[in-house]
């Protein structure tokens, strides 16, 4: 479970300080699908870091999973973006010059998986990204952006997290891959229960969300629930 | 992180970035090599000079004609020395000088040389029985110049190898055959050893007739061009050089010494002179070592130092995903390390092979001393390993958006 208290986010850049995150509090349970919204610069990007522990808060508390994220040491915080968290990237940072294949295998190297094991899972979570087979050998750098996108989410889905965060997943997809790409999401989702969050500026994706959080200039705005969602129903047939 | 997993990102993060793994280990080849083959350019040149002051002969005390003069002189002196070393000189040394061991006197000059219809140039040496004793030269075929041959005014001769070979070509067995030296016939009666070298030095390129045969026959006076007096041991070199100053002074009645007509080389004195040349030879060139060290190290330095912003893009990644400071650390540690020691490595080799290529060719005979390797490769791979792995460490340090938002 995710428990964001108070948290404030201070950028300090020279002499002026940036609030970005200005006293933020959620609740989201496991198993749920949300989504994150807000005008771009409002610090959507900001708190999905904090979210997934690669990033701590100036102040305030977040509970994973009843585990207080600032407490923790840095090795502490590595242990639990490699065993929980998947991360997908706003700008993707795969490796650059290395393979496909390689960059999905890479968390389970962190993770001290074997490396005939390392090679299955990542053919399974490529396979779940959706990415044809032809392109698992290629360079990171020579794939299109659709292809880029989903190297990326079969990297964070292959060491099995319960949390999933996506920035922007599909903000640089045409609306076709796009839909592939979210409905991967809500099969993880449904299947195996992964928690998702994903940010999103376009309203028809935060549709496919139960819960959608919507936040201006470093606070929430809004965040409401649904219980069951048209989409999801007709998204699960697939 | 198992051991094999690092050298396998070792592996694939050399491999995949070419262009920097290759300048890196570049430098550190041009470092490493430069200095190993330098010096031992350095020790061979020095060697080799050392090797030729000694080959001709040891604890010698040289007496020459003319004035005193610096020691870069030519040890056996041309037609053009001055003529003021008389032959009553030398005897004088041999009775009165007790503590040589030996006393060769000489008259050395140019002079055309013919056999058989071919000629040659070369330097002809008046010698006598105690020159091949002195001046450490061996009989090769036949017998050297006796005092028999000296008191009879014998026309014998004693070929170096290389006379040997210019008039009767090589290998050939000379004894009994016929020269003409100044028109005027000898028989060779016997061939020196060779003792390598030319130049400086260089006994192999002579023929060798009696002193007295030289004197009468070719020079047709009694002067003598070299006294070499053999020390028995290399303490009592300054009292003998001493003695025959004193003597020689006496002899020719000259009060100041520093007016003396003759000059007097100590071979000590040529090895001390020659060391410190060489040593200064071996500085310069150790000078020319650091500077590529140098350069190889700033090559390593600025490779490691510009790729620092990917590569701390990339530690804030693999931070992400679930890395460890320590697997940062030793990751970059062992690629550093790699690094290193291929070029380490490679540059050794190359250092060797440089100064092997010298031996084989015959440019110099070169030394390759174990310290100058540990030497350079200790710099370089210092250089190689504070900057490939300071800045990595100081990436692990930071939390990973930091790192991946690096400029
Ligand atoms: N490390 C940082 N240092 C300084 N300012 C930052 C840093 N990260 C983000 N910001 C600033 O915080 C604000 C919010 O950024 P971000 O969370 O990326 O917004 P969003 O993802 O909603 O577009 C922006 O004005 C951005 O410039
Ligand atoms: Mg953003």
């Amino acid at each position: 479970m995710i428990d964001v208290k108070d948290v404030i986010k201070t950028y300090q850049t020279g002499d002026t300080q940036l609030q970005v995150l200005k006293g933020v509090s959620f609740k989201i349970e496991d198993g749920e699908f949300a989504a994150i919204m807000g005008p771009s610069g409002s610090g959507k990007s900001t708190l999905m870091h904090i979210l997934g522990a690669l990033d701590t808060p100036s102040s305030g508390t977040y509970l994973l999973d009843n585990k207080d994220m600032s407490k923790l040491s840095d090795d502490d915080l590595a242990d639990i973006r490699r065993d929980k968290i998947g991360f997908v990237f706003q700008s993707f940072n795969l490796l650059p010059r290395a393979t496909v294949l390689r960059n999905v295998m890479l968390p389970l190297i962190y993770a001290g998986v074997s490396e005939n094991e390392r090679k299955k899972l990542a053919e399974a979570a490529l396979t779940a990204a959706g990415l044809d087979k032809e392109h698992w050998h290629h360079l990171s750098n020579q794939l299109s952006g659709g292809q880029i996108q989903r190297c990326a989410i079969a990297r964070a889905l292959v060491n099995n997290p319960s949390l999933i965060l996506a920035d922007e997943p599909t903000g640089n997809l045409d609306s076709k891959t796009g839909e592939i790409v979210l409905d991967t999401f809500q099969k993880l989702n449904q299947e195996h229960g992964c928690t998702i969050i994903l940010i999103t500026h376009e309203h028809d994706v935060a549709e496919h969300a139960r819960r959608v959080i919507f936040i201006k200039d470093g606070q929430i705005v809004s965040n409401t629930k649904s219980d069951v969602h048209p989409e999801l129903v007709e998204g699960s047939r697939g | 992180m198992t051991i094999a997993d690092i050298l396998q990102e070792t592996a694939t993060a050399i491999s995949a970035n070419k262009a920097r793994s290759g300048l890196t280990i570049l430098g550190i080849v041009i470092g490493i090599s430069s200095v190993i083959a330098m010096v031992a350019i350095g020790a061979g040149a020095q060697g080799s000079i050392e090797a030729r002051i000694e080959s001709i002969g040891s604890n010698l005390v040289m007496v020459q004609p003319g004035f005193q003069r610096g020691v870069g002189m030519q040890v056996s002196s041309g037609r053009g020395a001055a003529r003021t070393l008389t032959q009553e000189d030398a005897d004088s040394i041999m009775q009165e000088i007790t503590l040589a061991k030996a006393v060769a006197p000489e008259l050395s000059g140019r002079y055309q040389v013919t056999a058989k219809g071919k000629n040659t140039n070369t330097s002809v040496v008046g010698a006598t029985a105690a020159y091949p004793e002195v001046r450490n030269i061996e009989i090769d075929q036949g017998s050297f110049i006796t005092d028999q041959n000296l008191r009879s005014l014998s026309k014998v001769a004693v070929l170096g190898p290389t006379a040997r070979d210019d008039l009767f070509g090589e290998d050939a067995n000379p004894v009994g055959q016929v020269i003409r030296i100044k028109n005027i016939e000898f028989k060779v009666i016997g061939v020196t050893k060779a003792k390598g070298g030319s130049g400086f030095g260089s006994q192999d390129d002579m023929i060798f007739i009696p002193l007295i045969s030289a004197q009468r026959f070719l020079a047709g006076d009694n002067y003598v061009s070299t006294i070499s007096v053999q020390a028995s041991d290399s303490e009592s070199m300054s009292a003998i050089q001493q003695q025959i100053t004193d003597l020689l002074l006496a002899r020719h009645r000259i009060s100041d010494s520093t007016l003396a007509d003759f000059s007097i080389l100590n071979q000590a004195d040529i090895i001390a002179t020659a060391s410190s040349i060489t040593d200064t030879f071996t500085l310069l060139l150790a000078s020319i070592a650091a500077i590529s060290l140098l350069v190889g190290g700033i090559g390593i330095m600025n490779m490691m130092l510009t790729t620092v912003t990917e590569r701390t893009r990339e530690i804030g990644l693999r931070k992400a995903i679930g890395a460890k400071r320590r697997d940062i650390n030793s990751q970059f540690l062992t690629e550093a390390i790699a690094l290193t020691f291929i070029g380490g490595l490679v540059g050794i080799i190359l250092g060797w092979l440089i100064a092997w290529g010298m031996t084989y060719f015959g440019v110099l005979q070169t030394k390759v001393s174990l310290s100058s390797i540990f030497l350079a490769f200790g710099v370089a791979a210092a250089i190689g390993i504070i900057f490939g792995y300071y800045p990595a460490r100081r990436a692990a340090s930071l939390n990973p958006i930091e790192a991946l938002r690096y400029e």
